[in-house]
Parts: C-alpha cells; sequence; structure tokens
C-alpha cells in the first residue's frame, strides 16, 4: 500500500488516497475502489519538460549521427522538449492516431513533480524541491531528426498520459528500483531501469534550473525511447513502473475533422 | 480595448492605458505608469514562438528560409512585464533581443481555416525574445538554454484588441537600443502569415485562451551590455522598456 495524490475526472483539487498496485485498487475517503472502474484524469497541471538523449542505449546507438552534420559534436547542456497543456491526458483516457499517421513511439518515462518553486538548486539538495514520481506515456509521431523541435511530432493533444497518480518521494523506493515494465496488448515489450539514464536527476535537475524557474505542478520527465514499442489503432500500452502504478491507455484512430 | 496587468497597492489588477500615459483601474481609480509594477499582461499556458519567420533575419544568421514554419515552446518562467531587468550572463558573446509581435488566443482554437483565425484572436502584444547566442547547440535548437531563460521574454506593456489593431499584417517594428534605432521590420515581410500559423498550428494541436503564439523577428539582431535600456516597439500597440543588467546585480 501507497499513500498516493490522484485526481478524478470532475476534480478539480487532487486527493490524498492510498493504493495497492499488486490488487488495482485505490482507497480514500473509507471506501477501495477498483482502479479500473474510476474516471480519470491527470494528477499534474504544470507545464511538462522531457530531458532528451538520457537514455545511455539511445546515446550509444547515436554516437556516430552525433558526431556529423547537423549535429557535429553531442550535446554538452540539457536538451529539452515541452509537452504543453494540450498533450495531458489520463489514465484509460484513449490516444487519438492522427489521420495518416501508422504507428506512434510509446516511451516510458519516469516524471519528477515538482512540490517547491525550484530555481539554481544546488545537485545535493535536488530531490528538496520534488514532490514526488509518477508515470508518463511519452508518445511521439516516430521521427529521425533531432536538429528541430518535434513539435508536430511530440505536441500533439492528448499526446502525455500522466499518472495515474503521483507517489511522493518519501514513500516511493529508490531511485535504482524504479523499473519500468511496457505492454502492448498485455504482451510485455520493453523493460528498462533508471541504471540506465546518463546522468542523476539530481544532476539534470540542477543543470535545468540553473537557467530556467520550474514551479509546483511542473514535471521533469525522463524516458527511456532506445527500445520503446511502436503502437498503432487499437493497441492498448500499459507502462508500469515498480512501486508507482501502472498507466494505461488505449490507441484509437481518429475519427472526423471537426472544427470546435 | 487595451488591457494591461499591474501590480498596485499590494494587489494585482487589470488595468486600461490612458493616453496621457497613466493606468485606470476597474474601479475607476486613475494611477502613473511608475506607480505601478507592470506584469506580462496575459498568464499563458502555452506560448508557441516562431524561428526564422521573416527572410531577413534568415538571411542574417545565413539561414535559408524555412519551407513549413519552425516552432519551438517557451515556459512561464521567462515572462517578465513592462520596465523589467533582464540578466545578460556573464561571459557570453552575443546575447540579441527579438522584437515580435506576440498573438494572444481568445477562444478554444482546434482546426482552425485561416479565412476563419481572427474569430480565434483576442489581441495583440508585444514580445521581446531575447537569445543568449553562446549556448546554441544543434539539438531541438534553438535549445531551451538559449531562449527559455528565466525573465529573458519581457511582454507586454498591454495587449490591444484585434478590432482596435485592424490589420495585424500592417504594422511597422522597431527595436531602439539606448535610443538609436537599430532594427526595423514589417509584419507583412512574414513567411507566414498568422492567419496561416494559426490554421497550421491548431491542425495538430489545440490552444487556449490566454495562449500566446511569438511571430519571429525580422533583421537587426544587434548584441546587448549591461547597462542597455532596449525599447521594442510596434505600431498601434506600444513601447515595450527593459532594462540589461548584470547577475550580480540581481543577486
Amino acid at each position: 500500500m501507497a499513500k498516493v495524490r490522484l485526481r478524478l475526472a470532475g476534480m478539480r483539487q487532487a486527493l490524498e488516497a492510498k493504493a495497492d498496485p499488486y490488487r488495482g485498487t485505490v482507497s480514500f475517503g473509507g471506501r477501495t475502489h477498483r482502479v479500473d472502474e474510476l474516471e480519470w484524469d491527470a494528477p499534474i497541471g504544470g507545464a511538462m519538460y522531457g530531458v532528451a538523449l538520457n537514455d545511455q542505449k539511445e546515446w550509444g546507438a547515436l554516437s556516430r549521427e552525433m558526431n556529423a552534420p547537423p549535429y557535429q559534436k553531442p550535446p554538452k547542456g540539457p536538451v529539452l522538449y515541452m509537452k504543453p497543456a494540450n498533450t495531458i491526458n489520463a489514465h484509460r483516457r484513449p490516444v487519438i492516431l492522427p489521420d495518416g499517421v501508422k504507428h506512434l513511439q510509446a516511451a516510458p518515462a519516469l516524471g519528477l513533480v515538482i512540490g517547491r518553486t525550484a530555481a539554481r538548486v544546488r545537485r545535493e539538495q535536488a530531490l528538496d524541491v520534488v514532490l514526488g514520481y509518477t508515470i508518463i506515456n511519452d508518445l511521439s509521431i516516430p521521427h529521425e531528426q533531432r536538429h528541430r523541435p518535434a513539435v508536430r511530432e511530440q505536441a500533439r493533444d492528448g499526446f502525455a498520459p500522466v499518472g495515474p497518480w503521483i507517489v511522493p518521494k518519501e514513500e516511493a523506493a529508490s531511485m535504482s528500483s524504479l523499473t519500468a515494465r511496457v505492454y502492448v496488448n498485455g504482451r510485455l515489450v520493453q523493460q528498462a531501469d533508471p541504471g540506465r539514464f546518463r546522468r542523476p536527476v539530481e544532476q539534470w535537475l540542477a543543470e535545468v534550473t540553473e537557467f530556467m524557474t520550474l514551479y509546483p505542478g511542473d514535471v521533469l520527465f525522463f524516458s527511456w525511447p532506445a527500445d520503446a514499442p511502436r503502437v498503432a489503432a487499437g493497441d492498448v500500452v500499459r507502462i508500469e513502473i515498480e512501486g508507482i502504478g501502472g498507466l494505461e491507455n488505449e490507441i484509437v484512430p481518429e475519427q472526423g475533422g471537426d472544427e470546435r | 480595448m487595451r488591457r494591461a496587468r499591474v501590480a498596485w497597492n499590494g494587489t494585482v489588477t487589470e488595468a486600461e492605458p490612458l493616453d496621457d500615459g497613466r493606468l485606470r483601474l476597474p474601479d475607476g481609480t486613475i494611477v502613473g505608469e511608475l506607480d505601478v509594477v507592470w506584469l506580462p499582461p496575459v498568464e499563458p499556458g502555452t506560448i508557441i514562438a516562431l524561428g526564422l519567420n521573416y527572410a531577413d533575419h534568415a538571411g542574417e544568421l545565413s539561414f535559408a528560409a524555412p519551407k513549413q514554419p519552425l516552432f519551438f515552446f517557451k515556459g512561464k518562467n521567462t515572462l517578465i512585464g513592462h520596465r523589467g531587468r533582464t540578466v545578460r550572463p556573464d561571459g557570453v558573446n552575443m546575447m540579441h533581443y527579438e522584437c515580435e509581435l506576440a498573438v494572444v488566443i481568445g477562444r478554444p482554437a482546434r482546426r482552425v481555416k485561416a479565412e476563419r483565425a481572427y474569430d480565434y484572436i483576442w489581441g495583440y502584444t508585444i514580445a521581446n525574445d531575447y537569445a543568449v547566442r553562446d549556448y546554441l547547440e544543434n539539438y531541438y535548437r534553438p535549445n531551451f538554454r538559449v531562449k527559455n531563460r528565466d525573465r529573458a521574454t519581457p511582454l507586454g506593456p498591454w495587449v490591444v484588441s484585434h478590432d482596435e489593431i485592424g490589420d495585424p499584417m500592417a504594422l511597422r517594428l522597431r527595436t531602439y537600443v539606448n535610443g538609436a534605432v537599430v532594427q526595423e521590420g514589417y509584419t507583412g515581410d512574414m513567411i507566414f502569415s498568422i492567419p496561416y500559423l494559426l490554421e497550421c498550428i491548431t491542425e495538430f494541436m489545440t490552444l487556449a485562451p490566454g495562449d500566446v503564439i511569438l511571430t519571429g523577428t525580422p533583421k537587426g539582431a544587434v548584441n546587448v551590455q549591461p547597462g542597455d535600456e532596449v525599447i521594442t516597439e510596434i505600431e498601434r500597440i506600444g513601447r515595450l522598456i527593459n532594462y540589461i543588467v548584470q547577475p550580480k546585480e540581481e543577486e
């Protein structure tokens, strides 16, 4: 049982609950519910920044390419990308596969939810600004180029399911044991852990907040894209991170193109 | 309609700029422009910016004009209001201003056709989208360390509604450093027009009321130094003042 913060559809504020990831239940207000019978909303509402090229396995695969044009050399500073507000999606809500697109890359990611305004944090104290952890399905239209921001590929509506909840860092196991497993239609297709991160998250927090402030509710996330699955319409993607929970979404085809 | 956001007398309030430079608060109180702290006039959820949207600026940076818009995102950490201070980091060689027309969205916008784009626009303001070029790296360029720095995107002084602007594709832009004109342009020279950009962006993402599109800058990017007063000016909107300072002045 872990104490978690969650938000159901229609709730303005997050509430505290107890989750049992093994039984698939969550308890609050004196009642226990099956996770699958609730309607979920994302547990965060801030800005989401991804740290790219942090997956050692991806870095290794790109080492030649990074020394050739247009890159010339590997990056020194953090390479960040943003998943803006329109991309935020929730547990068990559909992900729309755009017309004319066959596959999406579904990269599992560990999200650090910021709890305190974070500017110029020192590496040694970096985790003090973190409220807790959540799971992100970092969806994108597969693309090779990293020279320009991949806005059209990464920032589509609903391309960042988050949740189901936040596990406060005091409740979570140590960083090294936060193993991610990705299942597509129930079959295990990827397994990865923070040992694959090129630099520890504390160091990224220090490097990022050296020039940009993160606010409570913002998320800095770390994905494992190297061996992430490609998924198609009808696929159900479930990302589990040990001790955090399981985030599940179905990929559904786009229907019509009506203007709202 | 013109709308500013200011801090005055311990509170944050909307304010209407008057022709004599003073401000009228919602309850009718009149205050002087130096009696308030100017805040960014909107609090956008999403800021989407354009790189290289004027052919002359692309040429200046020795890039070919892009075939499709080059978009990047910015966080709210970057915004400051009129008369704010922006830090030039120690030891850098090139930090330049970028005078840009900022479009403020008025209604949820998804799959908007260019012909109807102006129905979704609340108004316009001025952005000065500073870049520190020393930090450029060739990944997801312009990378965040160049373009997403704290308080390095002055926005304001106020938003002017679309009806009061008329045609946003016919506005003169000008930047002054310590009183001298250093950058001049015309919004009609954008490679991708505002209606086209709105169609292009909302084809893949929904914009919400208050979201901001920064439409790029024309030629004339010149290095600035601590102590400089930088004024970005757009016809029919106004003048956005910013001061460049050293890091130690802010500590």
